[in-house]
């Protein structure tokens, strides 16, 4: 969004002005306030109109916050646990003990870096099988105790390498989704960045799955379809719209139940907002499936995945 | 010949279904053979013991009891929930596709006996848009499994995927959730559930229910994995080894039970279903 750089423009003139405002003590408030207005029309206008392009890239904005941001936020006495009890503690997937209105929680994140450093120590936010399994461990303890379950998904996909692949990634994936889907306590799913594919269907099964307005959920990342599908790795825009990934068409698709605000021009925008309209909606959907009986709920999440499906019925002859 | 080969690849070839000629070249040798021993001969070249394809069609007759084949696929065919559109329109894709195979879906459910046992078996046609998952053999794949269980006799996936359908972005996704949920239902029944791995078991197929057999087996030369040789280098540019997701490799790091050769297959499915059987009686 190249336009956003006339809105940066605007704020730092405002800024500006404001200064001298004070400092010279002549008044420029009227100036100030046809600027504000303005910059206000502009910013409504630019991202009244977002393309499916535009949120890929704001789902994948650096300044966005991640998986531990919020545990320390909207979550109190967060306590990470490490590692799989087989191969070591994979840093792009975070579980931990907490509470969410003092109520005792388990807590998975999928984690991105913010510095080369970090993301060279969390794999740029991509889990390998150790940090599936984890992921699975924790799972098993929170059925043990009958703690509901929040999964904060954020991933361009699981990891691909050879470390990956030699460790069954896809396995592991595929035992997180066996469990998942008749885990008996609350699973509450929100995607908050990137739900690139099968790594972060992984953590991604629940009986609510939620997104951030501008976050996405895809088969496959733009890139990759353009490059497999157009044969042309810069039709991205033209991909992006054809998956629909975004979290308005996959809920009007019921493919999703519920699309959290993001404040005017993404999460990145304004962090306390994302936090308190992302606990709200947490503390709500958790509330109501802790008022669930068990088997009900585990019968209507078995029901939701196994109806998910869209094809013709032939008529028979 | 050794059961495990190092090698980059199986070398496959799709039956041309318009090709009338009598002979075929087999890649791998370069011999001329003849069509009809290639055929006779479940696929495999009769020269140098190269697989090629099985069809759905070909796959089951060449596991099943003579003339045990009912056909208790769903009478589904692909939707366009997406209305999705690249190179052609996803309708038109699978109208080529059903075309060519003579196939409704890329994948068939069959009620069959084998060794005189009654089993259902689901099997996938890597001809229809690459073997891909999307609601309709997700769909499939789910029914073939409740019919198992309803009838209570053994479920036995054969795959040959690619993956996710993407032409049907989230809702193939959902498919790896929708076949693992209906899996676990099938174990908490305690139906015996084999799944066969044959080239290519990969991407969203692995990550799902083709992982979760009470046993897998790999056809020799299958190609297994989650993340595709191309994305693996142009994500990470690490050197990757020959054996790369190979049956071999599959096998050495512990994701299968056994590597079987194909014209082995049917006789060692048989001997699992026939010991899940003998379980069944000590219960009763």
């Amino acid at each position: 969004m190249s336009d956003e750089r006339t809105l940066d423009l605007l704020e730092a003139k405002i800024r500006e002005l404001q200064e001298l405002n004070k400092m010279e003590g002549m008044d420029l408030s009227s100036e100030i306030t046809k600027l504000e207005t303005k910059l206000e029309s502009l910013r409504a206008a630019l991202y009244a109109d977002l393309s499916d392009w535009d949120r890929v890239k704001i789902a994948r904005h650096s300044k966005r916050p991640y998986a531990c941001d919020y545990f320390e936020r909207i979550f109190t006495d967060f306590y990470e646990l490490h590692g799989d009890r087989f191969v070591g503690d994979d840093r792009a997937l975070i579980i931990g003990l907490a509470r969410l209105d003092g109520k005792p929680v388990a807590v998975i994140g999928q984690q991105k870096g913010r510095t080369t450093e970090e993301n060279k120590e969390r794999f740029f936010g991509m889990p390998r099988p150790q940090g599936y399994r984890k992921a699975h461990r924790l799972l098993l303890l929170a059925e043990r105790f009958d703690l509901p379950v929040i999964s904060l998904v954020d991933t361009a996909g699981a990891y691909p390498g050879l470390e990956s692949e030699s460790g069954n990634i896809g396995g592991a994936i595929a035992e997180n989704l066996a469990l998942m889907s008749r885990l008996r306590v609350p699973i509450v799913v929100c995607i908050v960045g990137e739900g690139g594919s099968g790594g972060a269907l992984a953590v991604g099964v629940g009986d609510r799955i939620l997104m951030l307005e501008n976050a996405t959920f895809s088969v496959i990342s733009p890139e990759g379809a353009a490059a497999i599908l157009w044969k042309d790795k810069d039709r991205t825009r033209e991909a992006a719209e054809a998956l629909q990934l975004t979290a308005g068409k996959l809920l009007r698709l019921g493919l999703i139940d519920e699309v959290v605000p993001e404040p005017l021009g993404g999460a990145h925008k304004n962090w306390p907002e994302v936090f308190e309209s992302v606990r709200t909606s947490l503390v709500r959907h958790v509330e109501e499936l802790q008022n669930t009986p068990r088997e009900r709920l585990v019968e209507a999440r078995y029901a939701r995945y196994r109806n998910t499906g869209e094809f013709h019925t032939l008529a028979e002859a | 010949m050794p059961i495990f080969k190092d090698r980059e690849y199986l070398r496959v070839e799709l039956e041309r279904s318009q090709d009338e000629s009598l002979w075929m070249q087999c890649k791998a040798c370069g011999e001329l053979v003849f069509k009809r021993r290639v055929r006779e001969n479940n696929n495999i070249c009769p020269n140098c013991g190269e697989y090629f394809f099985l069809t759905a069609p070909e796959r089951i007759e060449s596991l099943i009891d003579e003339g045990s084949f009912v056909d208790i696929s769903k009478p589904i065919v692909a939707g366009d929930p997406l209305a999705f559109i690249d190179s052609k329109s996803y309708p038109e894709r699978i109208e080529v596709a059903q075309e060519r195979t003579g196939l409704p879906s890329a994948i068939l459910i069959a009620e069959a006996k084998m060794g005189e046992i009654p089993v259902v078996m689901g099997v996938m046609d890597f001809r229809f848009v690459g073997g891909s998952m999307g609601s309709v053999v997700g769909e499939q794949i789910c029914y073939g499994m409740e019919q198992a269980a309803e009838r209570k006799t053994p479920f036995i996936l054969i795959s040959s995927s690619g993956g996710a359908r993407i032409q049907e972005g989230m809702y193939a996704l959902m498919q790896m959730a929708k076949t693992a949920a209906v899996r676990e239902r099938l174990a908490r029944d305690a139906v015996p559930f084999i799944s066969v791995m044959a080239y290519p078991t990969t991407g969203g197929v692995q990550a799902s229910v083709a992982s979760l057999g009470d046993i897998i087996i790999a056809e020799r030369g299958a190609l297994i994995g989650f993340a595709g040789r191309r994305v693996i280098r142009d994500t990470t540019g690490e050197d990757l080894p020959a054996n790369f997701q190979t049956d071999a490799f599959a096998f050495q790091h512990g994701f299968i039970d056994r590597v079987v050769n194909r014209e082995n297959l049917r006789e060692e499915l048989i001997h699992v279903i026939r010991f899940f059987q003998s379980t069944e009686k000590r219960e009763s």
